[in-house]
């Protein structure tokens, strides 16, 4: 059952191989649009600049649209879940799949030191957010069996997805965010389910069964 | 509410884990893979490699060192120490690492910040800034705390945020191993003046240490080595006593 995991040069694929491969399901790198025929599903990971995806170009990107449109499950990771979405304003000349309606944006630091709770914690929002926060999950979907609501997974970016009906499970840093999304066969997390731990690895799992 | 990471350094010396004081008198501390799979187990937030190799030879066994912690383990690795060029990043990179820690480099050659920032996103590119007390202020040390490296740490810390660092890790060269407590001040003065995460270290010996740093030195994380290689408390030990404390930790 090879899986397609999609290098554009936007990061290091290393990690996410290896917690596939934790899971059972062994991840080949195609290096032609071709290669993704072979696919069972298809997994688009990424660290960086929306802009990246540029990379791909306009071959690697009708055959993804293919491989999905015949119903193979694609998982997109950080940025890889962004591309989901219509677009971002990091890149506005550069468009996104267009499987999900909304646009992507940046989230907004907090200026000065911000209010403090009553341990004495400063309330600040910095940017980029950078560690574990909790998710709440919104609805049921294949993706999140077994994963509890209010666990806690590794994020670090600076640009999000907007809550729509898409959305599975929400996060929140200063304001509220789409955390995973699921339509059908199609998903994505903004989190790195590879760095977050067992709930991370579930997730996986959880995909890798969506693709048989 | 985004949680305060508890991050577990292993100093390594030829493939070793070792803690010194004021950053002198090494001892051995055990097997890194061994000692990552306990803090992971221990529900630790992330790891951190430093290298204190000396000699270049012996600074290849880095790379096998990160691949045998990196085989195990889901949750973020960086490595530091010996990282002087993008070479360097790319074998760390390569071998596991999800972030590069730049320290003498970075000061050495700055640009080197936004080269690897553009390479692997910001968020994979950490400075190190080792700052001992200086009057008012806090100077910069170069080459593991040897050098002087004529520069205001807060100035420094800003400009690293500028050419594209995603975290600063920042280290008390007067508190390093010594337990009495972070320097709140220190990683207040750098954590206000940027808008990205700071790690503070250096200092810890109980856990109020770790509240006061979260409360009064404003860190988004904090590093620790001594503390948790001999078994003083463990990860989760600390996570409660923080959360008790009411600081959101990951439990």
């Amino acid at each position: 059952m090879p899986i397609a995991l999609i290098d554009y040069g936007a990061g290091n694929l290393t990690s996410v191989r290896k917690a596939f491969a934790a899971v059972g399901a062994d991840l080949f790198v195609p290096a032609t649009p071709a290669e993704v025929d072979d696919a069972t599903a298809v997994v688009v990971p990424g660290v960086g600049h929306f802009g990246a995806t540029r990379a791909l170009g306009e071959e690697w990107v009708s055959t993804i649209l293919a491989r999905v449109g015949e119903g193979r499950p694609l998982l997109g990771i950080c940025l890889g879940m962004q591309w989901l979405f219509e677009g971002s304003e990091e890149a506005p000349d550069c468009a996104g799949l267009g499987l999900m309606a909304g646009q992507c944006y940046r989230l907004r630091p907090s200026t000065s030191s911000g209010p403090r709770t009553p341990d004495g914690v400063e309330r600040r929002i910095k940017i980029p957010h950078v560690g574990w926060n909790a998710i709440e999950l919104r609805r049921d979907a294949s993706l999140v069996d077994g994963v509890p609501s209010g666990a806690q997974v590794y994020f670090t970016h600076s640009f999000v997805a907007p809550v729509t009906g898409d959305a599975v499970a929400v996060s929140e840093h200063g304001e509220p965010f789409a955390a995973i999304v699921q339509r059908g066969h199609v998903a994505g997390v903004q989190f790195h389910p590879e760095k977050s731990g067992e709930v991370g690895l579930t997730i996986l799992r959880n995909f890798v069964e969506l693709a048989g | 509410m985004l949680s305060k990471r508890i991050i577990a350094c292993l100093d390594v010396r030829d493939g070793h884990v070792v803690k010194g004081v004021n950053f002198e008198q090494l001892r051995t501390a055990g097997d890194p893979a061994e000692l990552a799979a306990r803090y992971n187990a221990e529900g630790i937030d992330e790891l951190v490699i430093l290298d204190i190799t000396a000699t270049l030879e012996r600074r290849r066994a880095l790379a096998d060192t990160i691949r045998s912690v990196a085989r195990e383990l889901f949750i973020p690795l960086a490595v530091g120490g010996g990282i002087r060029t993008e070479a360097d990043a790319e074998a760390a990179v390569e071998a596991g690492a999800d972030k590069v820690s730049l320290n003498t480099a970075a000061l050495a050659d700055p640009s080197l910040i936004t080269t690897l920032a553009r390479r692997y996103g910001s968020q994979a590119v950490i400075v190190a800034v080792d700052a001992k007390r200086d009057g008012d202020g806090f100077a910069v040390y170069a080459r593991s705390g040897q050098a002087t490296a004529n520069r205001d740490a807060v100035d420094w810390a800003r400009e690293a945020e500028d050419r594209g660092a995603g975290e600063i890790l920042l280290t008390s060269i007067d508190r390093d191993g010594t337990k009495v407590g972070f320097d709140c001040v220190l990683t207040a003065d750098v954590s206000r003046a940027v808008s990205i995460p700071v790690i503070a270290s250096g200092g810890a010996g109980t856990l109020d240490h770790f509240v006061e740093v979260f409360t009064r030195g404003c860190a988004d994380a904090a590093l620790a080595a001594s503390i948790f290689h001999y078994a003083e408390t463990s990860a989760r030990g600390l996570k409660e006593h923080l959360r008790q404390r009411g600081i959101p930790v990951r439990l």
